[in-house]
């Protein structure tokens, strides 16, 4: 099997360092999975589930933005929100949906950035049905 | 001779003060073992955060780029975003902080640019506020934040890219102290906009990236977000710093009352002393004369 470094960080702290043979990205246009040898790419996220495979199972984290880093050897991403779907809670996710919900009325009030504003709340909206269902 | 009784009671003044100031070095050891910890976790993130937007701002730098990376092609008005600590009895620190601003404001001025000052932290504003007030434009209060999080960095980087959008200022530096060790901490002046790599970034200029969705939506995507990162990786070193800065300050006053009491007692032993052999005098001297 061939190295492969999965590595998340969010500012506050790094969240989770393995060896993974797959992970799969909620990139901003639309999902991909990187496994070893990948083509260097840098992708922006938007809200989603990250899933990591390794060895072990696999691991899934909701984020809620940021970008990822994919190398032949290894994906950073740097997630600006990042919590393990096993440990999130209702109000947590609630309360990414109303961020997202808040975000996109400052920038409907703004007159800018209005579309991606909309593309972040449905993808958070979609992102709280999966979880909650 | 100072009377006796005056003496006792700055003896026990002093013994106080140096109760509370040994209290407050063990708070800030306490306070900075956890500072500097905060400050190590959030390290990962940004230096990958960093060597990225160093590519990208490399390869991406030339015609066209976002106004945040390139500038807005004047350098006229320069916003200077001034962190300081909350509270005092940290030693230099604030002091420090506000006279590199000030400085740079100096200069500034001399060379004929607008300048405008965000302050956070209440030291720092009124440092400010004392000599620069008709440049002083807003102030934030984080009294009430016990722990600083990445939401303080946003909501700060969110303000200053209001502005940038709003056309208030062409530059903008953030001031901090850089924490060296409990003893150095150095004021640091650093440009975040137009977005300059910090010194340490290594791009990884090496390596081709493909970029999703295009190189041009990720800059700018990115770029607010470099404002939020460097604040944020400011915000986690001026607290280091100010909780390193309040040790060895407080240290020094724990020893300081330490020479002081030293010092006192033995006046107060001597004055004891005179005031018996005053007395053996009299007695000896009442006795002789009978």
């Amino acid at each position: 099997m061939a190295d492969f470094k999965f590595d998340l960080v969010s500012p506050e702290r790094r969240l989770a360092e393995m060896d993974a043979t797959e992970v799969q990205i909620p990139g901003a246009d639309g999902d991909m999975t990187a496994m070893a040898d990948h083509a260097p790419t840098i992708t922006t996220l938007r809200p989603g589930i990250l899933a990591v495979t390794h060895a072990g199972g696999v691991e899934e984290y909701i984020v809620s933005g940021g970008f990822a880093e994919i190398s032949p050897t290894g994906v950073s991403v740097l997630a600006e929100k990042a919590i393990p779907r096993a440990e999130i809670t209702a109000e947590q996710m609630q309360k990414l949906v109303d961020e997202a919900h808040a975000a996109h009325q400052s920038a409907a009030e703004l007159g800018q950035g209005v579309d991606e504003a909309d593309m972040i709340r449905n993808a958070m909206v979609d992102v709280a049905g999966l979880v909650g269902a | 001779m100072a009377n006796l009784k005056d003496l006792k009671n700055r003896i026990s003044s002093v013994k106080s003060t140096r109760k509370i100031t040994k209290a407050m070095q063990m708070v800030a050891a306490a306070k900075l073992r956890r500072a500097q910890e905060a400050a190590e976790m959030s390290r990962p993130y940004t230096e990958r955060f960093n060597a990225v937007m160093a590519g990208l701002a490399a390869s991406a730098g030339g015609e066209g780029a976002p106004k945040l990376l390139a500038g807005t092609g004047s350098d006229n008005v320069h916003l200077l975003v001034v962190m300081t600590a909350e509270r005092g009895l940290c030693g230099g620190f604030n002091g420090n902080i506000a006279k590199k601003a000030k400085a740079h404001a100096a200069d500034l001025k001399a060379a004929g640019k607008t300048v405008k000052i965000i302050t956070v932290g209440k030291k720092g504003r009124d440092a400010i506020k004392r000599d620069l007030e008709q440049d002083f434009i807003a102030h934030v209060d984080l009294t009430e934040v016990k722990r600083i999080g990445y939401e303080n960095a946003q909501d700060i980087a969110r303000d200053v890219l209001a502005r940038f959008d709003g056309e208030e200022f062409d530059v903008a530096t953030i001031f901090y102290a850089k924490f060296v060790n409990v003893v150095t901490q150095i004021p640091t002046a650093q440009q975040i906009i137009p977005f300059e790599a910090p010194e340490g970034a290594d791009a990884d200029s090496g390596t081709l990236y493909d970029y999703e969705p295009s190189e041009e939506a990720i800059l700018a995507d990115l770029l607010p977000r470099a404002v939020a990162t460097q604040i944020f990786a400011a915000l986690l070193e001026n607290g280091a710093s100010e909780q390193g800065a309040r040790m060895s300050a407080m240290d020094n006053a724990t020893r300081n009352a330490g020479e002081m009491i030293d010092k006192l007692t033995i006046e107060y032993n001597r004055s004891r002393q005179a005031v018996i052999t005053n007395e053996l005098i009299e007695i000896i001297s009442g006795a002789e004369a009978l």
